[in-house]
């Protein structure tokens, strides 16, 4: 039953850290290796916000969630852009611009234990006699209303059609007028937001440091692969998979390797199915 | 004609996310002759191609080249046995020169068996092999045409640029994805008799086109793929004539062209 | 002198930047025009031990020539074989690591440590990269960034090779002289090296998978195979650097995980020239004495890295060696008609 509980919640924190990144790349097959780090901007605008400048909570994460937004379209109009479709420069441009941003904070001071976001309501309650913080029960909450929002938003809504679009053939998409530089600067910044929201929902379960951007970044990768890069519902289905692969080596091995977990799933992924479980990327490859 | 097709392709079928890209394809190829494959755009050509040469996962079906199953091999180990294809879109090394081009089939475990030049190490070997293969596929050997680097090549010399790629490996069959399309008239006049010549090196073809005239020129049998299926096979005269052809291609002008002119 | 007297040559420069090096044999000022920047990059190199003031400096220089080496496997990697590495640590620490044992455990001598780790480093590298190996796009430069922190958490977990203490006390080379002109001698060894072998009919082979997958295939070999010798190839440089860090600085351990070793090879590949060879070299000659003395900002220099990075590629991407190298072939002279 624990590991019931904690391995849903532990899929969602997975998938909520691995939207952002699959949204991206799937629109706009840009890598976004900068994911990490504007997820910890992230918690440090909100921290930002609610102790320096003392606005509520729910005021501080709005405005959290609009920064990292922008700073993700500001990223892609000034950086990506230039070398979109180069994918060596695609790859290291986006690296470094995470780096800059994560060694920058670190410098700047942020790490230590003193970073910490309140959990929105503090307490627990008693799951078939399992302990859970209310704080995690609203995370999977929050994690089921942002991937059925993100459906409804990219099957109902005219902006989510042309981003589907522009996933599925983007030249045909440019021939049905859609902007492709547009779109991925759409994608990009809600693929920020995302990160940015998935901060501010996981942050307050751990410290605010820098690493996590690191942790984060690689954990995001490795559920987009195992779930074919590209596709969002896949990525939601591998979230679950390595969530509760993770719960369970941290129960029966120890937590030191939940890292090794992603890695080994990314390589069986490769070897077993390099689609993924969801990718048909690979196949329309070669159709040539 | 042997006994044992050169190739045998059996109920090939392929389906891509839901769509039946090719529906129980079966064909023979024998040695040394010509086999057109014609059909409207998207009836699976290049599909059929693609999974005879290894470069896409066939879903059902068996491909035999000469008795041997090399259903669901690697493209590379493919090619190794002798079946080369040409790529409709062409794919040249774009930053090499157009002699380059040929040293990196050239270094290909097959060419380095049957190729016909001592040893193969030294450096130079392979370039003058590559300039003697241009040569043979219609690039002026003394002018400069040759030394260019592949990105400055027109249409043409890069569609004969695919076919000695193929040449370099020494092939026993070669899988021609639309050669003639893209050309002038002059290029396609002068095409002709380099495929009739590879003909008469013993070279077997399958030759996918659009260009229906010349192909009916060259080729012996014709087959006529519509919707992933097999509509039939055939001597070029008797394909013209069929009534189920004209159907398929209702409304192509090349067609009714083809027509007038046989 | 006026400019009547004066005329430019302009012509013939055109032609021997595209007649390949075979205008040489003309004069010896064609030859020298041809092997100036040559020598002056080798003699350069071996001088520059003898003319740096302070042992500190030598030490630099060294990590200099560490760093070379992995910027060269980068540039090879990237550039001729189209795999983007971003875990140039992964070829350190493994290097390093093994180096380590085999001295500390087994007691071999440094000579016997250094080609053992740079092969048997690179053996293992290659075997960990091959699942990425047959696929195209970012996969190999996501797994390759995965690797090295999944080898600290490895080691960290199971406290192996001295856990996170790492292993000291190893030998380090007999002195301070033989150990830089070793790095620097292996930096010129591997940079024109390299520079031959992509050149060389397997080179191009290299250049054909990364130019265009498809027709290597369709040439019937696999692509999987050359681009694990290629990885191979570069991981053996790596590790060798590596190997030769963990006899200077005598300690092995999880810090040769970190992500230094694998930004900076590629910030200095990025400004120096990708493609070039030569480039990531000067490249590294350029950024690792500035990150010296950078070196009281702490973590502070990886960001400067990154940004000096995203500059250059994505306002300068042909970088310095390129750059310098069009200058040098549109230099003209004034002659005397």
């Amino acid at each position: 039953m624990e590991i019931l509980i904690y391995g849903t919640i532990n899929s969602i924190a997975l998938a909520l850290m691995a939207l952002g990144f699959a949204l991206v790349y799937g629109i706009s097959r840009i890598p976004n290796f900068a994911h990490g780090a504007i997820y910890v901007v992230a918690g440090f605008i909100t921290w930002t916000f609610l102790k320096v400048v003392g606005l509520g909570y729910f005021l501080s994460a709005l405005i959290a969630i609009l920064v990292t937004g922008i700073l993700g379209a500001l990223i892609y109009r000034f950086m990506l852009i230039r070398v979109r479709g180069m994918a060596i420069s695609e790859i290291i441009a986006s690296y470094a611009i995470g780096l800059a941003i994560l060694e920058g904070l670190r410098w700047g001071g942020f790490k230590g234990m003193t970073y910490t976001l309140p959990v929105f309501i503090a307490g627990s309650v008693t799951l078939g006699g399992v302990p859970v913080d209310i704080h995690r029960l609203l995370l999977i909450g929050i994690g089921v209303a942002v991937i059925a929002l993100l459906w409804l938003f990219t099957h109902y809504t005219r902006i989510g059609l042309a981003l589907r679009g522009m996933a599925q053939d983007e030249r045909a998409a440019l021939m049905l007028g859609i902007d492709s530089d547009r779109m991925a600067l759409l994608a990009t910044a809600f693929g920020s937001m995302l990160a940015g929201l998935a901060a501010i929902v996981l942050l307050p379960l751990g410290n605010i440091v820098v690493e996590a951007g690191y942790n984060v970044l690689i954990l995001a990768i490795a559920v987009c692969i195992v779930g074919g890069l590209g596709s969002w519902m896949g990525a939601v289905l591998a979230a679950f998979l390595i969530g509760f692969a993770q719960i369970l080596t941290v129960v029966y091995l120890g937590s030191h390797y939940q890292m090794v977990v992603a890695l080994l799933a990314i390589i069986f992924t490769l070897i077993m199915r390099p689609s993924g479980l969801f990718g048909r990327q690979k196949e329309l490859e070669e159709r040539v | 004609m042997s006994e044992s097709p050169m190739l045998h392709v059996e109920e090939a079928t392929k389906v891509f996310g839901g769509i039946l890209a090719l529906n129980r394809v079966t064909f023979d190829v024998h040695q040394g002759e010509i086999l057109g494959i014609i059909g409207p755009n998207g009836s699976g050509k290049t599909t059929l191609i693609n999974c005879i040469t290894g470069f896409v996962r066939m879903t059902s079906g068996k491909v035999f080249f000469k008795g041997r199953d090399i259903t669901g091999k690697p493209a590379h180990k493919i090619a190794d046995l002798g079946v080369t294809r040409t790529f409709q879109i062409m794919r040249p090394y774009y930053t090499l020169p157009a002699y380059k081009n040929l040293v990196i089939p050239l270094f290909s475990p097959r060419a380095k068996r049957t190729g016909g030049w001592r040893g193969g190490g030294k450096l130079g070997d392979r370039d003058t092999v590559g300039i003697d293969i241009l040569e043979e596929i219609g690039f002026e050997r003394d002018s400069f045409v040759p030394y260019k680097l592949a990105s400055s090549l027109p249409t043409g010399y890069l569609k004969r640029l695919e076919l000695a790629r193929c040449l370099a490996l020494k092939p026993e069959i070669i899988l021609c994805d639309e050669v003639f399309s893209g050309l002038s008239m002059s290029e396609i006049a002068s095409m002709v008799p380099l495929i009739e010549r590879l003909q008469m090196d013993g070279i077997t073809l399958i030759m996918i086109e659009h260009r229906l005239r010349e192909l009916f020129r060259v080729a012996s049998r014709v087959m006529v793929l519509n919707f992933g299926e097999k509509l039939l096979e055939g001597r070029p005269e008797e394909v013209m004539a069929d009534e189920r052809v004209k159907t398929a291609y209702f409304g192509s002008e090349e067609v009714e062209e083809v027509m007038t002119y046989a | 002198m006026t400019t009547a007297d004066r005329r430019k040559e302009r012509l013939d420069r055109g032609i021997k930047v595209r007649s390949d090096g075979i205008y040489a044999l003309l004069s010896w000022r064609e030859l020298g025009y041809l092997v100036l920047p040559r020598l002056v990059l080798i003699a350069g190199l071996l001088l520059l031990p003898l003319v740096v003031p302070s042992l500190y400096w030598q030490r630099v220089i060294s990590n200099v020539c560490l760093y070379a080496l992995l910027a060269l496997s980068f540039d090879f990697l990237a550039h001729y074989v189209g795999l983007v590495s971003l875990g140039g640590a992964l070829f350190i620490g493994t290097g390093a690591y093994i180096a380590a044992l085999l001295n500390k455990n087994l007691g071999l001598p440094l000579i016997l440590t250094i080609p053992m780790a740079s092969v048997s480093g690179a053996a293992i590298c290659t075997l960990l990269l091959l699942p990425c190996l047959p696929l195209r796009g970012v996969y190999f430069a996501i797994v390759s960034l995965m690797y090295p922190l999944a080898m600290m958490r490895i080691i960290e977990a199971l406290n192996i090779f001295g856990g996170t203490d790492g292993i000291m006390g190893i030998d380090s080379f007999p002195n301070h002289w033989v150990e830089q002109y070793f790095v620097l001698i292996m930096v010129l060894l591997f940079l024109f090296g390299l520079r031959r072998l992509v050149n060389l009919d397997i080179g191009l082979v290299f250049r054909g998978v990364k130019d265009n997958d498809q027709a290597v295939r369709a040439s019937g070999m696999s692509i999987t195979y050359y681009k694990a010798v290629a990885v191979f190839i570069a991981s053996a440089i790596g590790c060798l650097a590596g190997a030769c860090l963990t006899h200077i600085y005598m300690f092995s351990g999880i810090s040769l995980f970190a992500l230094d070793f694998s930004i900076l090879p590629i910030a200095a590949t990025v400004i120096g020239g990708g493609g070039t060879l030569a480039g990531p070299v000067i490249g590294c000659f350029i950024l690792v004495p500035i990150s010296e003395l950078l070196r009281e900002f702490g973590t502070l220099r990886i960001a400067f890295y990154a940004i000096i990075l995203m500059a250059f590629i994505v306002f300068k991407s042909e970088g310095l060696m390129v750059y310098g190298q069009r200058k040098y072939h549109q230099f003209e002279r004034w002659v005397k008609i």
